[in-house]
This record gives C-alpha cells, structure tokens and sequence, in this order.
C-alpha cells in the first residue's frame, strides 16, 4: 500500500500524522512528499497535514492551494483516490476546491487548542465506517480559523447528500451553540466532497490514535480507512 | 571622534571606554564603539553577575556541557541528550507585548536548535502587574497571543509554565521563556569557529534596522520615555523560523557544519565575537553580502541590527553547495559572506572599505567584571499565628478563585500544547511530560519561583525556587538531572538589589548541591526597574528530569473512590510569607518558611521510591497556598471529593493554608497505604493518613462540605472574566 503525506513549508502535523498510520498499515511509513513536486507517485491515500504552511499569510491555506504538488492533487481526487486533509489541510482542500465551504477565523477570535466531542453524521464512507451513526467521539483540536463557513444552500445540499461527516456536540450528542467552540456553521467540524472519497476536518483524528495522549478515538478512522485501501 | 555623549548613549562608562582604548591601541570609530557597547552590555558580559555565577555548582556525571554555550546539555541516556536552555524577554514584552514574547520564543528556540537538538517542547512563566493597574489586561493579552501566533505556527508543543501577578511588576513584566530540545549525543553542534580560509555563511531571514540596541536596552532601567523604545522592539516570524529549523536540522545531518550560532542579542556581533573568541581564530565579513531588508544600510546598524530568525555558520569549503541546496530549498536566504582567518582579529568591510578592524579575543575576555557593591537584606520575624477565618471554605473559595492561584486555561487553551504528538501530560499539572519521541521515556519540565519569598529573604527564597521544581519533576515520576536558571533582578548597581542577588544565588548554590542539581544554562536580566522601583528578585527556575518507563508517571488526579491520601513530610504550621497570610490575614511581611534540604531529598527519594514501587497512584507537592489547596487541585483534577482529618493541632486554618515546604500529598489504595506508612517509616520522613476520597465535595470535619462544582466555577472563573469581560 503506498500512502503519501503532502509537506508544505509549515506543515507541522506531518510527521504526526505519519506515525499515527505508519503502525496500522503493513507497507512501512507513509512517503512524504514535498509540495514542489509537479506529479505524483502512484498512491493509495493522500493525506494533507496540518499546520500552518507558509505562515497562514494572506489567509489559511491560500497559499499551499497554489503549490506545484496540488494540481495532482486535485486530479487524483477527480481519479478518486482517497485523501485525507486535517486542519490546515481542511484549510487549503476548501482553498483548492477540493471540497465545498471555507474556514474562517474562530468566533472568539482566539487559537482554540483542546478536545472536543464530535457526533458522526455519516458512517457510509470509506473514512468513517469503523464508527456508527450518531456515534460520540472525542478528537482534540487546535486551530485559530476552523470555523466553517458555506452559504445555507450548500449547507442544505450538505446536509441533503450526506456530506457532512462530523459535527461539534455534547458530551451526549447533543448539537447545541454551546458545543460549538469555533462557530461553524450548524456546528460543522468535517466534511466529505460528494463522491465521499475526500474526508476535511478541522479535528484531528491522528492526535486521539496513542492510549499515551489520552485517547484512541482515531483508531476506528484510520483503521477502517486503511482496511478500505487493501 | 567620539564624544562623551556618543560613549554615555552606547551605556558605557568612560572608565570603560578608556580601557577598551587600551585593549584596541588607539580610539574605536563609531562602528567599533557600537560593536564593543554591545559586547560590553550587562546582557552579552554579565559584568554584573559573572562574578556570583561562578559559585554556581554546573556539573555532574550526566551533564554533557554546561553553561556557556547556546544551551545547556544533559545525558539523557540511549545515546541521547536533552539540549535546554530559558532566556528573559521581559524589557520588549513590557514595550511591545505580543512582537516581545514572539522572539523571546523565536530566540529560545534558536538556542536549542541551533546544537542540533530538534525542539521537543517550550514553557513559559510569566509575571504581570496587579490586576487592576491600567496596563495588565492589555500586557496579558498581547504576551499570550505573542507565544501563542510563534509556537502554535511554528509546531513545537507550549506545555507549561506558570503565570501570575503582583504589584511589583506593575512596571517591569517578566517573560521567561524554556525550550527543550533533544538530539544524538554524537550530534551536538557548538559554536566554536575553526579552519582559517573556511566560509562563514549567513542563512535565514534578511536584515533590517529592527532591534537595534535591543541589548543595550536590556541594560538599562525604565523610566516614563519607554514608549518611544518601542523601534528597538523586534519583530518575529515564526514560518521562516519553522523552516529555520527544518533547513538546520536537515544540514546538522550531514557533515557540512564546523560551527553554528544563531544571532541573538547583538546580532551579528555578538554571533560573529562569540564564534571567533571560542576559537581562537579571526573572521573577516563583507557586509555587502548580507541580504537586507530596507535599503542603504551602513556597518552600523547591520552589525547591531537585531533582526530575528537568521544564524551564522562556518562551513566545510567543499560542502559549501550542500548547504546552498537545502537552504534554497526551503526558501530562506543563503550567503557566503566573509571567512575564518588566523588573524584573531573581526575585520568587517561595508562598500568596500575597511569599516571595522579589531582584534576580539582581548575584548571578549577582557570584557568588565565588577563586584558590585551589596546589602544583606535584613531578615523578618516569624509570623505570629494569625486568628482562625470564619469558615475555611470561603477562604479556599477566595485563594483558587483568585489571580495567583486560579485555573490559567483561558492561556494554555491558546497554546497548541498538542503538537508532535508526544504530550503525555499538558499544562495543568506539577510537571509536563513530553516523551521521547519513538521510545518508552519521558521528559520532564517545569518552571518554579515563589517571588514572595525571594523578597522576604532571598536565600531562602533561591533555594525554594530550586527545591520547588526538584519535587515538581519527582511528583510526576522523574529523575531530577538539571536546572537553567533566569535570575530577574532590579538595578544591580543599587547594592539592596545587588544583596537580594547575592542571596538568591547563595540559596541557590545550596539547593543545588543538597539536590544534586546542577545549573547547565541560564541568563541574567538585570535592571528590570522602573523610576527606581525594582520588581521582586526573582531566580525563575526551569528544569529537567527524566522518566525511565512512561508506565510510571504520576499526575495529580484522585483516582479512586475510598483511596486513602497521605501527607508525607513535616508541618510546622508556618504562614509566614504565605498567600493565607497575604490575601486573607493582610498580615505584615514576615519570614517564608524555612528550607531543610537535607529533608527535602530525602522526602524526594522516598516519593521516588513510592513511585517506582507502585505504591501510590497520584502524587501532588504541598506548595502555594498549602496543604488544602494542594487536595483542591487534587480533587478537581480527578473530579472525585475527599473527606478530611483534621488533626487536633496546630490549629485548623494553620495547618491547612501554612506552607511548610518538603512535602507531598500522594493518594493510594486502601490496601497500600499500610505500605506507604512502613515505608516513610523506613526513610524516617513522618506521613499520615489525612482523608479518603469519595463524593462530589471537599469535606473538612467541622465545615460545611464545598462542592467540586462551586469550586470549579470559582478556579475557573476569574481569568476569563478578567480577561474577557473586565
């Protein structure tokens, strides 16, 4: 299985993004891949890391959309190759369009770094089958612009084709303003593009995959995404 | 010529002027002047302190380099080192508070990363002014959201530190600022130039007139004109520092480097002086060569500019194109800009001609000491046992609902503390853990100094700072190895400032050989004064410990229900210096409670053991506050209640609220804590059973039960009230 993780200058998740799948796969660690390459290698998953590629100048992801790397990202998307982006990954998927909807500053106007409930909105993809609908899991995030913004008729189109794949909530499920830690529109915290084989969030699922750091909620994400890939 | 005014400017005295006339043979041109001021400041020399340093014991079989260097480094075993270092940014942070803490992270960093360690973690402690004088809110926000934009961007984890306030830093803030790096023993880089016709390189950002002065600024005491400092303020970024890093990194693995140092205080003098004086050798530069920021630029302020995220290499000739490739690939600026020579001279050439010519060994090494002139502080009486509160509760309710001892998450919630993957245990606790990454072990690092006392008597006050953090590491399971030290200090030529110096380090010096604690790195940040008012003297210690097998950290939450607590160590019922006596007796200055060092490693080896034993199964030490905010902190972290006995003497509100040092509060299973007890017998440290734990309330015989909720809403209330409301 070959799996490749985009590095762009500021990329600061890359590395543990690697290590969260590099155990759960049997094809040794994901390559990294620097964002100036102009054509990829033949890849079963892309992941784009979080961090903060070239500084969040201009404005998160702007920049790193326009990368040399992303125009064979875009294409394998179209190809249907699965690709995972994960907080500023999110960021520049929305900038390259490789999803619908932007990411824009936090409510509070403050860098938001805790864990977080998140409810599954859809089970029925190769990124989220391992967990049921409606299932609780806890992710931590860290972002200071993850508050999802889409005008309502994307959002209802969202919502109407099962695009959305997480949303913020209770500790019980419940999806109320007050779950809400960034403001994103009816409390979205990740989505799918349609054909469902681009999964964006803002958590991040590589952060709850070690029993050490609290948490193996990302284990059944990655888990099953691998079993999908084999 | 140079005048009297022009040498007063630079902050040299004349007598100093006239011996660097010696020492070069003839007068200085303004360039030199503006080079010599720099390297002669009280922040590049320690021509204040270097004196009292000395005293500071600085080795041990596990420490690899002591002080000296960029960064202190330590052995931390498998072929491995933890490289660390903590440095004041407290004079910009006061002028510009968020551009003031950014590039006190960016500059610590460098440090780390710079010997070739990658930067596994930063802390920060922070001391801010009185809540309610008219800069403190402004200050704390841009403070936070400077370390929050540079670490949170560039991706090295913010895990601890601490963060308070008093009166004494109304006009002088302190920003103490740790990081942590960990590299291959065989794969340390120093700073020591070599290879006479070898390239020196300059990489990194460009140069502008940013920062100019910023040591010499330092050096000085405020007064009301410090607004218009703010030009000498610089600026940072973090994504050129992010991929700084990265780029070094990816050299260090070959083997194109001789020497590395980044520019720091005085820039491109100090780094060029430093790396030349270690060696023994000369460099020459053409400034011609520097990539700039702003346009026609003279030797001057090139040589003084303190522009951030750039570093200064001497290269192997022959690997010269390796380093250019990677360089350019990450997009930062690479240029060949002078040589080593063996002339021992800095020769330094700007539109092609001769702008400064000096031989700089002599003037590193000769660079002024003084022994300054200093006062014992007097020492203060024993605190008479202030009358019993009303209700203990409402004045636990008030200390952890209040400025010093509430929940700072409205702070740490800002730092990405997650970053790396490799958090064990974040803010919050006695110590953070950060493992090492792709291993079983952890690293431990806190930062401790209770200033409050340093003030009340600065000897005792050193050696608490230091034994505070020794039991902070071994609480949560550590082997304490090494401290770095930040000893903020007023005016030092006002010899009440120079006593409360010499005492703190005194303290200090005895902490540090009872602990066997050695002091590897530091930075002294004096004049930190305003008008004549000095803040509190304050020795910030961060340190360093190790843990073998993560399976055997300890955090401070309560675990189970009917597990025992136990406190380990002794009480005398002092409240002396205390946040009881302070906040709710507003009793008169007294004495802080006494230091037993002997009784302090001991109480440590004994914890130690209970851990590796697995005899306990949460640790927390007694400190500010006392014994019952201690079980509070306890209690809301593993969100279980605790039943209390309290004994018959001292009297109730003494022995909860008094801060006798030396001792732990550990909980353990109803079935283990006869073991507990055998053991502290064995080490003959006296411990008690003094609660179980169970419910939702803190119960003390006597009081009404507080509930964990109410206790909560006030921990957590007031800094995001403050901050965001006030």
């Amino acid at each position: 299985m070959n799996l490749g993780v985009i590095v762009f200058p500021g990329s600061n998740c890359d590395r543990d993004v690697q290590v969260a799948l590099s155990p759960r796969q049997s094809g040794g660690e994901p390559s990294m891949i620097w964002h100036r390459e102009n054509t990829l290698p033949a890849l079963d998953l892309i992941v784009l890391p979080g961090g903060y590629s070239y500084g969040d100048y201009l404005r998160s992801g702007a920049m790193a959309a326009h990368s040399p790397v992303m125009r064979a990202v875009v294409e394998a998307a179209q190809a249907g190759i699965p690709i995972l982006a994960i907080c500023n990954g999110f960021q520049i998927a929305a900038e390259a369009g490789l999803v619908p909807g932007g990411l824009i500053a936090n409510e509070n106007r403050k860098f938001i770094c805790r864990d977080v409930d998140l409810r599954v909105e859809n089970s029925d993809s190769r990124f989220t089958s391992g967990y049921q609908n409606g299932q609780i899991v806890r992710y931590p995030i860290a972002h200071h612009d993850g508050n999802y913004y889409a005008d309502e008729e994307t959002l209802n189109r969202l919502e109407g084709e099962g695009q959305i794949a997480f949303r913020y909530c209770s500790a019980d499920g419940a999806v109320t303003d007050a779950d809400n830690p960034n403001g994103s529109s009816r409390n979205i915290a990740g989505v799918f593009n349609q054909s469902r084989n681009v999964l964006a969030l803002m958590p991040h699922p590589e952060r709850a995959a070690d029993s050490r750091l609290g948490g193996c909620d990302g284990h059944a994400l990655f888990d099953a995404l691998l079993a999908s890939l084999s | 010529m140079i005048t009297a005014e022009t040498i007063a400017a630079h902050g040299l005295t004349e007598a100093e002027f006239t011996r660097a006339k010696a020492l070069i043979g003839r007068e200085p041109n303004l360039v030199e002047l503006g080079i010599l001021a720099a390297l002669w400041s009280e922040h590049c020399s320690y021509k204040s302190s270097k004196r009292w340093l000395g005293e500071l014991p600085t080795t041990a079989p596990w420490v690899v380099h002591g002080p000296g260097e960029n960064a202190g480094i330590v052995d931390i075993g498998d072929g491995q080192v933890a490289v660390f270092k903590m440095e004041s940014h407290n004079h910009p942070s006061f002028i510009e508070p968020t551009q003031g803490a950014a590039t006190g992270v960016g500059g610590i960093l460098r440090d780390v990363f710079t010997m070739g360690a990658r930067p596994v973690a930063t802390l920060n402690a922070l001391w801010f002014g009185n809540p309610q004088h008219e800069k403190t809110q402004h200050l704390v926000a841009g403070v936070v959201n400077g370390i929050g934009g540079y670490g949170n961007c560039v991706g090295v984890p913010t895990v601890g530190g601490a963060c308070s306030f008093d009166d004494a830093y109304n006009g002088n803030i302190l920003v103490n600022a740790m990081a942590v790096g960990v590299a291959d023993k065989d794969r340390v880089f120093y700073a020591k130039a070599s290879g006479p016709g070898n390239p020196v390189v300059y990489v990194g950002a460009k140069t502008g007139r940013d920062g100019i002065h910023g040591a010499t600024m330092a050096s000085a005491e405020f007064d009301e004109g410090i607004d218009a400092r703010r030009p000498t303020v610089q600026v940072g970024d973090p994504f050129t520092e992010k991929l700084l890093i990265e780029a070094c990194l990816e050299l260090m693995a070959t083997d194109a480097v001789v020497a590395i140092q980044d520019m720091g205080a005085a820039g491109l003098t100090s780094s060029a002086s430093e790396m030349a004086a270690k060696g023994g050798v000369g460099i020459d530069l053409d400034l011609d060569r520097i990539p700039l920021r702003e346009d026609a630029m003279n030797a001057y302020e090139i040589m003084l500019s303190e522009s951030q995220e750039r570093m200064l290499m001497v290269l192997r000739p022959e690997k010269s194109n390796v380093a250019r490739a990677i360089f350019e690939k990450w997009e930062l600026d690479f240029s060949v800009i002078g040589k080593i020579t063996d002339r021992q001279r800095l020769s330094v050439r700007r539109d092609g001609a001769l702008a400064a010519d000096m031989a700089i060994a002599p003037l590193v090494e000769n660079a002024p000491v003084y022994d300054r002139n200093w006062a014992s502080v007097p020492p203060l009486c024993k605190l008479a046992p202030p009358p019993p509160p009303e209700d203990v509760n409402r004045c636990l309710l008030q200390l952890m609902g209040g400025p010093d001892l509430c929940s700072k998450r409205w702070i740490w919630q800002q730092y990405d503390s997650m970053v790396m993957a490799d958090t064990v245990q974040g803010p919050g606790g006695d110590a953070a853990v950060v493992r090492v990454h792709g291993s079983n072990k952890g690293l431990a690092l806190t930062t401790d100094c209770t200033p409050r006392y340093c003030s009340a008597d600065p000897e005792t006050g050193g050696a608490q700072a230091v034994a505070e953090a020794f039991r902070n590491l071994v609480a949560v399971g550590a082997r304490p190895l090494a401290i770095t030290d930040c000893l903020n200090f007023g005016n030092p030529e006002r010899p009440e400032v120079m006593g409360q110096f010499v005492g703190c380090i005194r303290g200090m010096v005895r902490a540090c050989q009872a602990l066997d604690l050695p002091v590897v790195s530091g930075n002294v940040s004096f004049y930190n004064e305003t008008n004549g008012r000095a803040i509190h003297p304050t020795p910030m210690i961060g340190a360093v410990g190790v843990i073998a097998d993560l399976d055997h950290m300890k955090t401070l939450a309560i675990k189970g229900d009917g597990d025992v607590l136990l406190l380990i160590g002794e009480t005398h019922g002092n409240l002396g210096a205390s946040l009881y006596a302070r906040e709710i007796a507003h009793a008169e200055s007294a004495a802080p409670p006494p230091i037993d060092l002997a009784m302090e490693r001991r109480v440590g080896d004994l914890v130690h053991q209970l851990i590796d034993r697995d005899l306990i199964n949460a640790c927390h030490d007694v400190s500010d506050g006392g014994l019952y905010v201690a079980l509070a902190e306890m209690a809301l972290a593993g969100n279980l209640g605790v039943t209390l006995d309290v004994p018959s003497a001292p009297a109730t509100h003494v022995w909860l609220f008094a801060e006798d040092q030396a001792r732990f509060i550990v909980a353990t299973t109803a079935s283990s804590a006869r073991d507990v007890l055998a053991t502290a017998s064995d080490f003959n440290i006296p411990a008690q059973e003094i609660g179980r734990a169970g419910g939702d309330a803190l119960t003390v015989s006597g009081a009404r039960p507080i509930s964990l909720t109410m206790l909560r809403q006030a921990h957590e209330a007031w800094l995001p009230r403050y901050m965001d409301e006030g």
